[in-house]
């Protein structure tokens, strides 16, 4: 029998916008939506519950709560933590459904010898969920409506076992059968208050024809989810592979200080994102909307980058070898604006980030030792701040007769360079997906990532190839490497 | 046997008659010494892993380039110095190591050092004292405007691009050239930096190579070679770069160009130093 988990964030766009702004969380926070003067409330956290704030009341009457914070909705934000609850899902099953913004269904068939028992696994979802910035509701119940509607009505984690859905989703109000507020469901809220039915077991006792007869086929289908005796297929989705987080900043920002501070909690998100996805990124984009326009004078400067309109800078950093690191990213981000600045306030932040497999080659044992990618990255960051971008670099000679015939390239040391060409083109045929070129993660050639299988065969093949000398050694170690990191 | 000693009581120190062994003991156990390591107990420094230098002549002078320590290369303009600088580099790339080169005067000639061999794949070129016509700079001079106008003065640049490097670590060889820089400006350079890079350097692989006019930091360099133009001098002599391939290339017309080094100091051996020359020559390029 199969089980279903349900990730549900409650108050989805305060969590949402909590994600860039965690020190929220121990404050009463209402999100307002609208255009002012005639801005509602679209949601509240429950410390603000608790204070009297609902859904629906005006600025001017929540204005009047001290020690609570407003923020305008943002669906940028929105759309970024619904990306990062679909990988969280994606991150622990490959079938997953999305039931709307705030609830991620997913098939735990086949989970329970990776991850423990049913009730480990969702302990796990909810502690990676917490991970990548949302505070989320796990149930896990042997039908996917059950598990969803235990999600809505119980914090926190929930295991239903199977033959107690009944019993177990009894004490719920009834509002958990519709994931939002509808006419439709406010009139049957109201009919069924009528009747006195205001939670789901006194919906299940009642007499199914009875109910048939007042309510048509939907009371009947209310009463089957209130029993927990549905079933449906989940239909699975394959959401795209982006990395993208956002930052709407209600003030402009001027100073390049608070900005590398928002960087830094999105560049955290990225990271806990890809890593989630076991993947890095060796492209991070980065698009600053500004407020007066891009100043014409400094136009010259990000001529290289695509700027779609005057209104947005971007800057894209790429990196020679995948990497994963947050802080790395933030000081080279900071180099790079320290050295070319947006020229105007900024109001909007976009961050993406391109995944990659993540580099997982070996440095070898036999090759002499380089610097680390990440080190290599900010030194040359930083000597590019002192002696300008364009004078460092490694050589490449031109065929020309030229006095100065030559161009400066990006330096990125090959570790494979110089080896025997019979190594050198196994390590490359063998360990593409560890080499240091960049390959897309979305359609991935050849070798299955720390596939086992696969590496093995690989594994015979060089062996094959190189008879058994320091080089066949070297090979040993790379590959024992791969085939741990496979297990 | 007893003696006049000091005894450390809390705060104050009394003097009573005490035997010497008690109090080293006594001493030994304070609280305030127990960070001090006696000069018994001191680990000899291990001699450094030397490293040819591409130039089997000085190689058997000085025993290559020391790992983990400052090798200063010193002599007048055409002396062989930037002739040794290449040699080290290529031979430092052609063992896959990782070299960086700090240019302070920008007077690094490519065509020179591919002709000495040297793996350009592995070599960081940092151009310091750069001119604005460089080819390099045609595309982008109105981008690195604004660096432009902010820039600090070459030598400056090039002790901090060397302290990056080193604090980077995993380089097998920074090489600064401070050859052209002129005498007055280089000795401003305090003695503190020389320090600073050789305590960087210290227990790591990489091989901090100066190549500079004269000694700037006779302090702290492990290897102080000498370098100055020999007696037997044959200008312009063809026949010798076309028989004798494996001599080290240099940028100049000048071919068969005889340079004398001397050890005016090495850290590795324990007697006074000896005086002891070598001779080897150039060839042209091209």
């Amino acid at each position: 029998m199969t089980a279903f988990a349900c990730i549900f964030v409650p108050d989805f766009p305060v969590e949402a916008l909590l994600r860039s702004e965690p020190e929220l969380r121990s404050q009463a926070v209402a999100v307002l939506e609208g255009k002012a003067p005639l801005q509602k409330v679209l949601a509240a956290n429950e410390k603000a519950r608790r204070a009297g704030i609902e859904p629906g009341m005006s600025r001017l009457q929540v204005e009047a709560c001290t020690d609570l914070a407003l923020r305008a909705r943002s669906l940028l934000q929105e759309d970024a933590a619904h990306a990062a609850l679909l990988d969280c899902a994606q991150s622990f099953s490959p079938r997953v459904e999305d039931a709307g913004c705030d609830t991620i269904l997913l098939d735990l068939a086949g989970l329970e010898p990776l991850f423990g028992s049913l009730p480990r696994i969702a302990r796990e979802i909810a502690r990676r969920a917490w991970d990548l910035g949302l505070e989320a509701n796990v149930a896990v119940a042997f039908n996917p409506d059950t598990a969803v509607l235990a999600a809505r009505g119980f914090s926190g984690v929930t295991v239903i076992p199977s033959g107690r859905e009944a019993e177990q989703l009894g004490s719920l109000p009834l509002p958990v059968l519709w994931a939002g507020s509808s006419m439709e469901a406010a009139g049957l809220l109201e009919t069924f208050d009528r009747w006195g039915v205001r939670n789901l077991r006194a919906l299940a006792a009642l007499p199914e024809v009875a109910l048939s007869e007042r309510l048509g086929q939907e009371g009947v289908h209310l009463q089957q989810l209130a029993r927990g005796a549905t079933s449906r297929t989940l239909v699975p989705v394959e959401p795209p592979l982006g990395f993208e987080e956002a930052i709407e900043l209600e003030y402009p920002l001027v100073l390049l200080e608070p900005l590398a501070f928002l960087l830094g909690r999105l560049l955290e998100q990225l990271c806990a994102r890809l890593a989630a996805r076991a993947l890095a990124t060796q492209e991070l984009r980065l698009r600053l909307e500004l407020e007066n326009g891009y100043r014409e004078e400094l136009d010259t400067r990000a001529a290289e980058d695509e700027r779609p309109n005057s209104r947005w800078f971007q800057r894209t950093l790429r990196l020679p070898v995948p990497l994963l690191d947050a802080k790395v990213f933030l000081k080279l981000l900071q180099l790079d604006l320290k050295a070319h600045p947006p020229g105007a306030p900024i109001v909007k932040i976009q961050l993406a980030a391109e995944p990659v497999r993540p580099r997982a080659a070996q440095s070898g044992l036999f090759l002499p030792p380089s610097p680390e990618p990440e080190k290599l990255e900010l030194t040359l960051a930083r000597i590019a701040g002192i002696v300008g971008e364009g004078k460092l670099g490694s050589l490449e000679l031109l065929d020309t007769h030229r006095p100065e015939g030559f161009r400066m390239q990006h330096f990125a040391p090959d570790a494979t360079h110089g080896l025997k060409p019979s190594l050198k083109n196994a390590f490359n045929a063998g360990l593409k997906p560890c080499a240091t070129q960049k390959q897309s993660a979305v359609n991935p050639p050849g070798l299955k990532l720390h596939g086992l299988t696969s590496v093995g065969s690989n594994f015979r093949r060089l062996w094959s190839a190189c008879p058994r000398s320091e080089d066949s050694l070297f090979l040993h170690g790379v590959m024992s490497e791969e085939s741990r990191e496979g297990d | 046997m007893s003696s006049l000693c000091a005894q450390t009581l809390g705060h104050g120190v009394a003097f009573v008659s005490t035997p010497a062994s008690v109090l080293l003991k006594r001493l030994a156990e304070a609280a305030k010494l127990a960070s001090v390591t006696p000069a018994a107990q001191m680990a000899v420094r291990p001699v450094p892993e030397m490293v040819p230098s591409g130039i089997a002549e000085l190689d058997t002078l000085t025993g290559g380039l020391p790992r983990g320590c400052l090798s200063e290369i010193c002599g007048a303009a055409s002396s062989g110095r930037t002739s040794v600088l290449l040699a080290a580099l290529a031979s430092a790339t052609q063992r896959q190591e990782v070299c960086a080169l700090v240019d302070t005067s920008d007077a690094f000639d490519p065509v020179s050092a591919a002709a000495a061999g040297v793996d350009f794949e592995k070599l960081l070129w940092v151009r310091c004292g750069a001119k604005a016509n460089s080819p390099q700079r045609h595309s982008d001079t109105e981008k690195t405007k604004h660096h432009e106008r902010k820039k600090e003065d070459p030598l400056a640049q090039a002790l901090r691009v060397t302290d990056l490097l080193l604090q980077s670590g995993g380089f097998g060889m920074v090489a600064v050239d401070l050859g052209d820089v002129p005498l007055r400006a280089a000795r401003r350079i305090p003695l503190t930096s020389w320090f600073r890079f050789q305590r960087a350097v210290e227990n790591t692989p990489t091989v901090l190579l100066v190549v500079a006019e004269s000694p700037f930091a006779p302090a702290c360099a492990a290897l102080l070679v000498k370098l100055q133009s020999g007696k037997q001098r044959s200008a312009f002599s063809s026949q010798l770069s076309a028989t004798n391939k494996t001599l080290p290339a240099h940028a100049l017309l000048f071919d068969g160009l005889h340079v004398e080094g001397e050890i005016l100091r090495s850290r590795m051996e324990r007697k006074p130093v000896r005086a002891a020359t070598t001779r080897f020559a150039t060839r042209a390029v091209g």
